[in-house]
């Protein structure tokens, strides 16, 4: 019986170890190879930056590691700024998708059954699409001489067009745009799960519609709206793709500096800085991300 | 209470109108004779016809299928297994990290997971090619993977496995026959999942690829920042359709395994 055991236990640390050892080498390690470049200098060479140990005369190599990169990082307001503005412009498209993202979630919610199987699906299938087509088709709709100009033009809203395209509002339409359906999918499973009876027993209590909403209906579903505000937030403060596209010159978004912090300046140790500090900023969102979604699960 | 309003309505005509017409337009322009994007030139596919005779495109095409395969299906190996130990595994040594390294690449900016990813492979002198964007795919769909597989085997009947046991049946052997057929639709889920995420990849592969494995993404990409053409919208149109075939055979698939 004993023989068993040890042979079940065995299996058991070989079933846990494989993913465990996949993801320490190829997830965290690599975290640990860009903190520790971080420390680094700049030298023109192959790879592009100085080695932290120096191997002198004497037995025990000496550590050679600088700050300079955190330092120019903290001086220059460039870097500063777009910290900041990639907090904003995440935080503001984060509300408006989850204002959208709301009103759709808890319509498909009161839908009749029937349908519900069918929204969903219509809600899940542009998430699958790709990022970089959805992004890109927006291009073509707010350009200066784009569809949407054109269509207001037409009306007779506007004579002029307007200047969409290259702004910071071109990038909070992308972010709502390609974010929208990680807020739904959560705000859904909640609503779903939602008793309406107790909006009914409200609404005979004499409470308002509005107020219902507000005093009901929000709480209860707060857990959605969490788990959605941070799967849009998270990666939204990082991200390249839409800045890069549909944002201007002046549209400053921390992903984009670190793409070209290390692609055009080749300095990978301010790069790495660059991300470094942008994790210490989300390390605490993404655990707590973590920590709630482990519990919906089990 | 529960009553399917007229303002219901319009936020969901609304909102699918928000989600659809981008790529409803992108669809009608594959089709537009002219070259520009914005003026309606009259119906044609000579757009197709060009990119069948753009062999770099093709050869990124060639290059993502590879990997996404390759990566999607390692993925799924290796994210089911993850699955099974979240969901079923209870407490063991170095668990919270083991949770924390699933859930965090969902989430994580993919700037930070090109680039470190990017740095171990040249600290360890690793050629940059198919490989090293394969073995980047494998390590963020696998998460997704699973998660399905753990939210799927969260509402598994334990006692069957124990019957299974109870009769002489080896571990081994009650997985394959007891357990791995209850979770397939989950792990068929994940692997389309883990195909797609793997398709759209542009930042991460951006970073990991080296000379000879630019992949469909990089290479739309590239096309993008040189201007808007109809040759564009035209490879896009392909890709939506493949995932859109590919979803639907999914809930399909899904479907006909919840009503057996």
């Amino acid at each position: 019986m004993r023989k068993i055991k040890g042979f079940r236990n065995i299996g058991r640390t070989a079933v846990i170890g494989i993913p465990y050892l996949w993801l320490l080498v190829l997830f965290l390690l690599p975290f640990l190879i860009v903190l520790k470049i971080s420390f680094a200098e700049p030298i023109i060479s192959i790879p592009p930056y100085s080695d932290l140990l120096q191997w002198g005369d004497s037995f025990w190599p000496t550590i050679k590691a600088s700050l300079d990169g955190y330092l120019f990082i903290l001086e220059d307001s460039l870097y500063v700024n777009a910290y900041l503005s990639s907090l904003k412009i995440a935080t503001i498209s984060t509300l408006i998708a989850l204002v959208v993202g709301y009103a759709i979630a808890y319509s498909i919610a009161k839908a009749p059954t029937r349908w519900r199987g069918i929204l969903l699906m219509l809600v899940i299938l542009p998430f699958w699409t790709s990022f970089l087509i959805r992004v890109y088709a927006w291009i073509g709709i707010l350009k200066t001489e784009g569809l949407l100009n054109l269509l207001l033009i037409s009306l007779g809203v506007i004579d002029k067009p307007l200047t969409i395209m290259n702004t910071d509002l071109a990038v909070y339409i992308g972010i709502v745009y390609s974010y929208l359906p990680f807020m739904i999918l959560p705000l859904y499973a909640n609503l779903e799960k939602m008793d309406f009876n107790l909006l009914e027993a409200a609404a005979d209590l004499g409470c308002r519609p509005f107020k219902t909403f507000w005093t009901v209906t929000i709480p209860l579903s707060l857990p959605g709206i969490l788990a959605g505000c941070f799967l849009v937030f998270i990666p939204a403060v990082g991200e390249f793709v839409i800045p890069d596209l549909l944002g201007g010159t002046q549209t400053l978004m921390i992903g984009k500096v670190l793409w070209i912090e290390f692609f055009n300046n080749r300095d990978w140790p301010l790069a790495s800085a660059v991300a470094i500090i942008l994790l210490a900023i989300l390390v605490v969102p993404i655990m707590y991300y973590q920590k709630t979604q482990e519990k919906a699960i089990s | 209470m529960k009553r399917f309003t007229a303002f219901n309505m319009t936020a969901l005509m609304l909102g699918f109108a928000f989600l659809y017409i981008p790529i409803i337009i992108l669809i009608v322009f594959s089709f537009n004779e002219s070259k520009l994007v914005t003026v309606w030139g009259g119906f044609s596919t000579k757009w197709y016809g060009e990119l069948m005779n753009n062999q770099s495109i093709k050869d990124a095409a060639w290059v993502t299928v590879k990997v996404a395969f390759t990566s999607s299906t390692i993925a799924t190996l290796l994210g089911t297994i993850a699955g099974l130990v979240m969901a079923k595994f209870g407490s063991f040594r170095g668990r919270t990290l083991f949770s924390g390294m699933i859930y965090a690449p969902m989430v994580m900016p993919e700037v930070i997971i090109g680039l470190s990813l990017l740095l171990m492979f040249v600290a360890l002198s690793i050629d940059r090619g198919v490989m090293t964007v394969t073995l980047a795919h494998i390590t963020f769909s696998m998460c997704y993977v699973a998660v399905v597989v753990q939210s799927r085997m969260s509402s598994y009947d334990d006692s069957i496995n124990e019957a299974a046991l109870d009769l002489g049946c080896t571990p081994f052997k009650t997985f394959f026959l007891i357990t791995l057929p209850i979770i397939l639709p989950a792990v068929i889920s994940g692997w389309l999942l883990s195909f797609t995420l793997s398709l759209d990849d542009l930042v991460i592969a951006s970073f990991t690829s080296g000379p000879g494995s630019t992949t469909l993404p990089m290479k739309i990409y590239s096309m993008v920042r040189l201007g808007v053409t109809p040759e564009i919208n035209a490879v896009s149109t392909i890709l939506v359709g493949l995932v859109a075939l590919g979803v639907v055979t999914g809930s399909f698939i899904g479907k006909k395994q919840k009503t057996n």
